[in-house]
């Protein structure tokens, strides 16, 4: 017996639309996820603190979403991290979370790892001083406390959020002293031709446009921030323009911005640390945001009863992860032989036409193999362990070729982060001396806890002459 | 034509590159096979623990060499001599901790009973529970994750032709020699060694040996930096618990807890109903820990035989086979157990006897 029939990690726009789904035939749920509400990055709630504020699309689904999650028969807890992800003999998942500094442990039959993404930052020199946050990290901050970076801001990077970014830190009273792009204006010319599909998607992105062309915002296309300068915290940044290729070409000449903050991001990852820990198989599409568990249309992975669904396993953007979480849902209630998956074509359909922007969104943010020129050999790579990539071509170049080589040579990966936010840098880094290609390469073994886990959580009411001490080992 | 080595050795961790590096400098020419990368499975991964408290009574000799060997390679693979205290808590484990300390200390360990209240003046964030205490100055750790590229390094330095992510599948053997294939390629040589680990019982069944080895899957976990919290290396009693603050002010805590999975599988796996009582014993002892967070736990495999006692020396009734694992203890040991078996091949006189692998095998050792 199971506790549960499902468990979905994450309550974002995917989990969430799975939830509902799976709730209509019955199947017996839980939803868990580790922010305060339901809604995931792109329709993140408000704080509690705030009173009032402008409604935006993204809001009012979100609401709406909250809303019909609370009259279904679905136990969403909140606040809840997922540290551990096991099989046990019986076939059945055990899901070890964290919840009010308390250790739980669900079983069930199925899950669906709905995780979403996280920001990607390729760094260069001062990437790590106090005032330097990702772009994605901003909205976070806009979307849920109305808050801004800070007063003189610069946002620098690829794709949509970059331009999201600089607009809502407008709207909200800031100044951008500049936008810096990566992207070169026929590149957004191109990427619009398939963000046709989503005409009033591609109509907000024109009045965001308007907005930052009416504060007179200075945008510098095909350029990129070079080095960021300050002594505890950032002052200024140097830019530079750069080749078709994303490398600096700037020879020497510096154009120096002065900023009290900088919002950063190269796109976004796939969030996999679940569903590697789940021994699911993962593979590498630099189009779908680079790592991605391998699914089919229906989230179903190849692992039994474990299915997944939105941008953890392929980035296919906002649009199309209310879609993949039903259709997750669809095969899940079909392996609980709770429902029949029938007339699933026209969702298929919807999802694969929803994704369409997503994904000429996501092209914007594909990696150009110039880029990772840009980082200096004294840039910090690992910020938990301070690892610069000086001391990871040493290591390589010594003939540690694999993540787990590279890894313990050097301590990048073994931090707080475990690596979530080093890896991909490091992969870059490996290929411009190994010359292997992403999938040849690789990624690190993927351990538990899935977050930090508080030993006061795990050492609570315990009787010492209770603990299971194996006999001793043989004298 | 291709090159016909001296010995072919399969296995990359501490007791394949140790015992390569040996028998190159006594003018071998010798061939590596690694199927990850070298020093990444028990050899990287294992707690570090250089504690002579820990060690079998019969290994004891062996460990003291080893220790010197460790001694020997120093910074380079973060070794610090920082002393050992075991504890216990109740009766039980008092009463369990003398008998075993005292056949430790006289097989040659330095071990001495010391009172509860010196341990508390030199470790004054260690659990007032502690009813008796052993001590060992000798005690210390070495950082196993840097193994890996310490003998890469050697490797690198060296005459030896070493492959990493090179798995075999096929052993052909002659009176000629041995055929060494992986995927896509043979190596000759005159000798073959054996030494992978928790991967043993595969390679030799390549030659159709069977042996009755089974892996242990122990489980490691790491905390995030804090201030120091205690400067020796702690055991418990009954050698389920190990303890140690490292230089970055991690804690590492280990004991051998079990978690799921075998070598055929690919990687151990953690397990949540060892991991917790596991962490809980190490917050009884050091109650500081309670402030901080597990940022990961992790397995490796550690092979052994019903009597727990090494496989070292020539293999079955093949000519010029070798085998040389199941040591347990075999981090402390491995660098010095390898000399030997070097020196065994070399057909050199040892200092100390190697473990015939083809003894009769009964389970020891309660």
């Amino acid at each position: 017996m199971s506790d549960f029939d499902l468990i979905i990690i994450g309550a974002g726009a995917a989990g969430s639309h799975a939830a509902l789904e799976a709730a209509k035939a019955g199947a017996k749920i839980l939803m868990l996820d580790e922010q305060a509400e339901a809604g995931g990055q792109v329709w993140r709630a408000k704080s509690p603190s705030i009173i009032s504020a402008p409604k935006t699309p993204e809001t009012i689904a979100g609401d709406k979403l909250r809303s019909d999650l609370k009259s279904n028969n679905i136990l969403h807890i909140a606040n809840a991290r997922v540290w551990q992800i096991e099989k046990n003999n019986d076939d059945l998942w055990n899901i070890g979370y964290l919840n009010n500094g308390q250790l739980h442990n669900a079983t069930c039959k199925a899950i669906i790892a709905a995780t979403g993404a996280q920001e990607r930052v390729i760094p260069v020199v001062g990437a790590q001083l106090p005032g330097v946050i990702g772009l994605a990290a901003a909205t976070a901050l806009f979307k849920q406390h109305l808050t801004i970076p800070g007063k003189q801001t610069i946002v620098a990077g690829c794709g949509p959020l970059l331009i999201f970014t600089a607009y809502e830190i407008l709207r909200l009273g800031g100044k951008i002293t500049a936008i810096v792009s990566l992207n070169s204006k026929t590149d957004w010319a191109k990427a619009s031709i398939n963000m046709m599909a989503r005409p009033d998607l591609l109509l907000r992105g024109a009045g965001w446009l308007a907005k930052i062309a009416a504060a007179r915002t200075p945008i510098y296309w095909q350029s990129t921030i070079t080095e960021i300068i300050g002594d505890t915290h950032i002052d200024s940044v140097n830019i530079s323009r750069v080749d078709a290729n994303w490398s600096s070409v700037s020879q020497g000449r510096k154009t120096n911005i002065k900023a009290d903050s900088l919002c950063m991001g190269h796109g976004l990852n796939p969030a996999i640390e679940a569903t590697k820990l789940a021994d699911a198989t993962h593979i590498y599409t630099p189009e779908l945001g680079g790592w991605h568990v391998k699914t089919d249309d229906f989230g179903r992975t190849d692992k039994v009863g474990l299915f997944a669904a939105g941008d953890n396993a392929g980035i296919y953007g906002a649009g199309a992860a209310p879609y993949r979480g039903k259709l997750a849902a669809i095969a899940v209630l079909q392996f609980l032989k709770l429902a029949n998956a029938e007339n699933t074509d026209r969702l298929v359909a919807r999802m694969k036409s929803a994704a369409k922007f997503g994904l000429a969104t996501t092209k914007l943010t594909v990696l150009r193999a110039g880029m990772i020129k840009n980082t200096q050999q004294t840039a910090i790579i690992c910020r938990c362990e301070t690892v610069s990539r000086q001391q990871l071509e040493i290591e390589i170049s010594s003939g540690a070729l694999s993540p787990n080589a590279i890894k313990s040579g050097t301590r990048c990966g073994m931090g707080p982060c475990g690596g979530r936010y080093c890896s991909d840098v490091v992969a870059l880094i490996n290929q411009t001396i190994s010359g292997k290609t992403r999938q040849q390469i690789g990624l690190a073994t993927h351990r538990p806890p899935l977050r930090p886990l508080p030993i006061s959580a795990i050492a609570q009411n315990f009787d010492y002459d209770d603990l299971p001490i194996p006999a001793p080992a043989p004298l | 034509m291709t090159k016909n080595y001296d010995i072919a050795i399969i296995g990359g961790g501490i007791m394949g590159c140790a015992t390569a590096l040996h028998l190159a400098e006594a003018g071998m020419s010798v061939i590596l096979l690694e199927k990850d990368d070298i020093g990444q499975g028990a050899s990287g991964v294992n707690a570090g623990t250089l504690s002579l408290q820990i060690k079998r009574v019969k290994l004891m000799p062996y460990a003291l060499k080893g220790h010197h060997e460790w001694q020997k390679m120093g910074d380079k693979v973060g070794f610090v001599k920082t002393g050992g205290y075991t504890l216990a808590f109740n009766q039980r484990e008092a009463k369990l901790l003398e008998e075993r300390m005292t056949l430790k200390r006289e097989a040659g360990a330095n071990i001495e009973f010391v009172s509860p209240q010196i341990l508390f003046e030199n470790e004054p964030n260690i659990s007032k529970k502690v009813m008796a205490v052993s001590y060992c100055a000798d005690d210390g750790y070495a950082n196993s994750s840097l193994t890996g590229q310490y003998y890469r390094n050697l490797l690198n330095h060296s005459s030896v032709d070493y492959l990493e992510q090179n798995q075999i599948v096929k052993i052909d053997h002659s009176d000629k020699g041995f055929s060494v294939h992986t995927e896509s390629q043979q190596y000759k040589a005159k000798r073959l060694l054996l030494a992978c680990g928790g991967w043993m019982k595969q390679a030799a069944a390549l030659l159709d040996v069977d042996l009755p080895i089974q892996a242990r899957v122990n489980t490691v976990s790491v905390t995030e930096r804090s201030p120091t919290l205690i400067s020796n290396v702690i055991g418990h009693a009954t050698g389920l618990l190990t303890m140690k603050q490292k230089a970055n002010g991690s804690i590492l805590i280990g004991g051998g807890w079990q978690g799921t999975g075998s070598p055929n599988e690919g990687r151990g796996k953690v397990h949540a109903q060892t991991l917790i009582p596991n962490i809980q014993l190490a917050q009884y002892a050091l109650p500081a820990l309670s402030a901080l967070r597990i940022i990961r736990s992790w397995t490796g495999f550690e092979a052994n035989v019903p009597d727990f006692y090494p496989l070292a020396g020539a293999l079955g009734n093949i000519a010029n086979a070798y085998i040389l694992g199941c040591v347990r203890g075999g981090f402390t040991i491995g660098p010095y157990i390898s000399k030997l078996m070097g020196d065994y091949i070399l057909g050199n006189e040892l200092e100390l006897p190697l473990f015939n692998p083809n003894r009769q095998f009964t389970e020891t050792g309660k």
